[in-house]
């Protein structure tokens, strides 16, 4: 098939992520050995969802060009439309339980009151805002995962790529809208529960009798094959010619505008696509961490996504993938308090403090002595190498060869 | 010369940057199938000419006239003017480096450019034989599965030039396709623009007289943004206002 020829990693990936996926069941505490803890599951199964929307971020940025610092508000924002039904369904079980010994049996308004001071108690308020019309109904949630981020995607791109604004530019304002989302829901009256965010998530609704390292493995399994259906879309979308046309906008936009192709529609489609795909991913990982709060959708989130796939290697999905879980695992690790601190006797270096200079220095030194980052280093492996053509050209006399050549 | 009408008709244009004058009151026109070359010192509008033509410098005043039905270019984007049959060349030759030369002629063949279309668009047997039909006319055969930022500066000229073609244009715009080029390389560039100007319209912009000679066609001479002289090569290289501004120096 084509979509292999073209991507020679694909069944590398797939052999990997089947036997990564299968390994991690028969030593989970479910399924397996219990060799892995359940909370080390949810940290891998929250890891698949991460490198999933760090495909999305290298099909933005390393294949368009876009440098997008809003990818990670879509995440968070695909989580949230999906912790509401969570949190909605959730009370309204716990509510509806604790009325039913109630001596007149209570009204539909008097549960939904009950549920609404449940869920807004804590910013003080009781009633349902409207944004919550749809809490109560998990597929109207399913679609809006879809919906929300995909629209805002559409309608903020259809504005700021009609008006020509790239590079740096764009990368500002994707950083703005960012920001003015998470400040918006910061808020306690912005409808979501403000800085306390969705709790409780881990917790499906009527399955409080099945154990959470149950879950948490389905929850894996989950976010293994959205993962794969992401590589493989991925691998789609950039092997014919809407590939070669995306990277000829990345690298030079204003001719594929005189080869006749709308440069705003492709960048349009990819963005708002690439929108949908990490809202997706969200939907998935919010579950699993237990709780969404507005600060996970401030811009440095979205700035982190692009360290990982600049130091996975941006340009090739299998990079992303690798920057991604690399990174966050790393990061776990490190911040976690697993990662033993070193006493120079005059000072002890202590990791959860170190741990962010120690990434920023690996950002530079990726930057500068392996500008294609960690999936940079295959192309030793299987010799894949651009062409060294330095030097300026000779000019008509010696032809085609460049200075450096015809002195060889 | 040809009766059949014009292609191309650009009348009264002017367009001014801070205030300098870069096209000042211009009117051009050209046939169907007619090679024309434009000849003029730096700074006498040539590029910025070939840039209102294109869609990407709006002029302040002034008609673009397009094809039978006279449709007016201005206000339209790039995109639609390229897809309504205008190729471009920059001076500097641009291909994309990254990709193939394949992968280059394959997305400039004439095909649907809708993003839906473009993703699920696989290249059928005419599409692969055109691709292989120009890259024998540009004498890039057995280069088709090289990266193109390997080739040399002319070969690239040329893949430009194959690119142009392939968007099966009926004007094409040509910006010093011979800057940087040998002997050798520069003849059969005149081979290939004569072959393609046999079936459309071919505007070349250059500096070398030579080359212009070899052409061997009507020259529109540019200065200061208005047309100075138009006609053959050796008429206009007698025209006096010619010697004084660009051929005396």
């Amino acid at each position: 098939m084509e979509i292999f020829k073209k991507n020679p990693s694909l069944p590398v990936f797939i052999a990997a992520l089947a036997i990564f996926t299968l390994a991690v069941t028969f030593m989970s505490e479910a399924y397996g050995t219990g060799a892995l803890s359940t909370s080390f599951v949810k940290t891998l199964g929250k890891t698949l969802c991460l490198a999933l929307v760090a495909i999305a971020m290298d099909l933005v940025w390393g294949y368009t060009g876009i440098l997008s610092l809003g990818h990670f508000a879509f995440f968070g924002l695909g989580g949230y439309m999906i912790g509401m039904w969570l949190m909605y369904a959730r009370t309204e079980i716990i509510v509806i339980e604790s009325m039913a010994n109630a001596p007149i049996p209570p009204t539909p308004s008097e549960i939904s009151d009950a549920i609404g001071t449940q869920i807004f108690g804590v910013v003080g308020s009781s009633d349902f805002p409207l944004i919550w019309t749809f809490a109560h109904s998990f597929w109207a949630q399913i679609a809006l995962v879809v919906l929300v981020p995909g629209i805002l995607a559409l309608v903020f791109g259809w504005l700021a790529f009609r008006s020509r604004v790239t590079g740096v530019y764009l990368s500002i304002l994707t950083q703005a809208m960012t920001l003015a989302l998470s400040l918006y829901l910061f808020q306690n009256d912005s409808g979501l529960r403000g800085n306390n965010g969705l709790s409780g998530l881990q917790n499906l609704p009527g399955a409080d009798a099945i154990s959470q390292d149950n879950i948490s493995i389905w929850f894996f399994w989950a976010s293994a094959f959205a993962l794969l259906l992401t590589y493989l879309i991925a691998a789609f979308i950039v092997s014919g010619k809407f590939g070669s046309v995306i990277r000829g906008i990345r690298d030079d936009e204003a001719r594929v505008r005189f080869l006749g192709y709308s440069v705003e529609g492709f960048k349009l489609f990819v963005f708002t696509l690439t929108a949908v795909i990490a809202a997706i991913g969200g939907a998935l990982y919010y579950p699993q961490a237990g709780i969404i709060n507005p600060a996970e959708i401030a811009p440095i989130a979205s700035i982190y996504l692009a360290v990982w796939v600049a130091i996975g290697g941006r340009g090739r999905i299998y990079g992303a993938v690798i920057g991604a879980g690399f990174v966050s695992l790393v990061s776990t690790y490190f911040t976690g308090g697993q990662a033993p601190d070193i006493n120079l006797g005059f000072y002890t270096i202590k990791w959860v403090d170190w741990w962010l200079v120690l990434l920023g220095l690996s950002f530079v030194l990726v930057t500068l002595f392996a500008p294609k980052g960690i999936g940079g280093l295959f192309d030793l492996i299987t010799h894949r190498m651009s062409p060294t053509r330095h030097g300026l050209p000779l000019g008509p006399d010696k032809g085609s060869l460049r200075e450096e050549e015809a002195e060889k | 010369m040809s009766n059949t009408g014009t292609l191309l008709e650009v009348s009264g244009i002017s367009v001014s940057f801070d205030g300098f004058k870069a096209i000042n009151n211009l009117s051009f026109e050209i046939g169907p199938a007619e090679m024309r070359a434009i000849i003029g010192p730096n700074g006498a509008g040539k590029t910025t000419f070939m840039d209102i033509v294109t869609g990407k410098t709006k002029p302040d005043e002034g008609k673009v006239l397009w094809g039978e039905l006279s449709r007016n270019l201005i206000g339209m984007n790039e995109a639609k003017i390229a897809r309504a049959g205008i190729g471009r060349k920059f001076q500097r030759p641009t291909v994309f480096e990254d990709q193939t030369v394949f992968e280059n002629l394959l997305m400039a063949v004439k095909n649907d450019r809708n993003p839906l279309k473009v993703l699920f668009f696989r290249p059928k047997f005419k599409d692969l034989a055109k691709v292989e039909e120009l890259a024998a006319e540009i004498g890039l055969s057995d280069q088709l599965e090289r990266k193109s930022g390997e080739l040399s500066h002319g070969q690239k000229q040329w893949l430009e030039i194959g690119m142009l073609l392939a968007q099966d244009p009926k004007l094409l715009l040509v910006d010093e396709p011979a800057a940087g080029m040998t002997l050798g390389e520069r003849e059969h560039t005149t081979d290939i623009l004569k072959e393609a100007a046999k079936t459309r319209a071919v505007v070349v912009v250059e500096h070398d007289m030579e080359f212009v000679r070899r052409l061997d066609c009507k020259v529109t001479v540019l200065h200061e943004g208005s047309v100075l002289a138009e006609g053959s090569l050796d008429h206009v290289t007698q025209n006096q206002d010619v010697i004084d501004v660009y051929l005396g120096r």
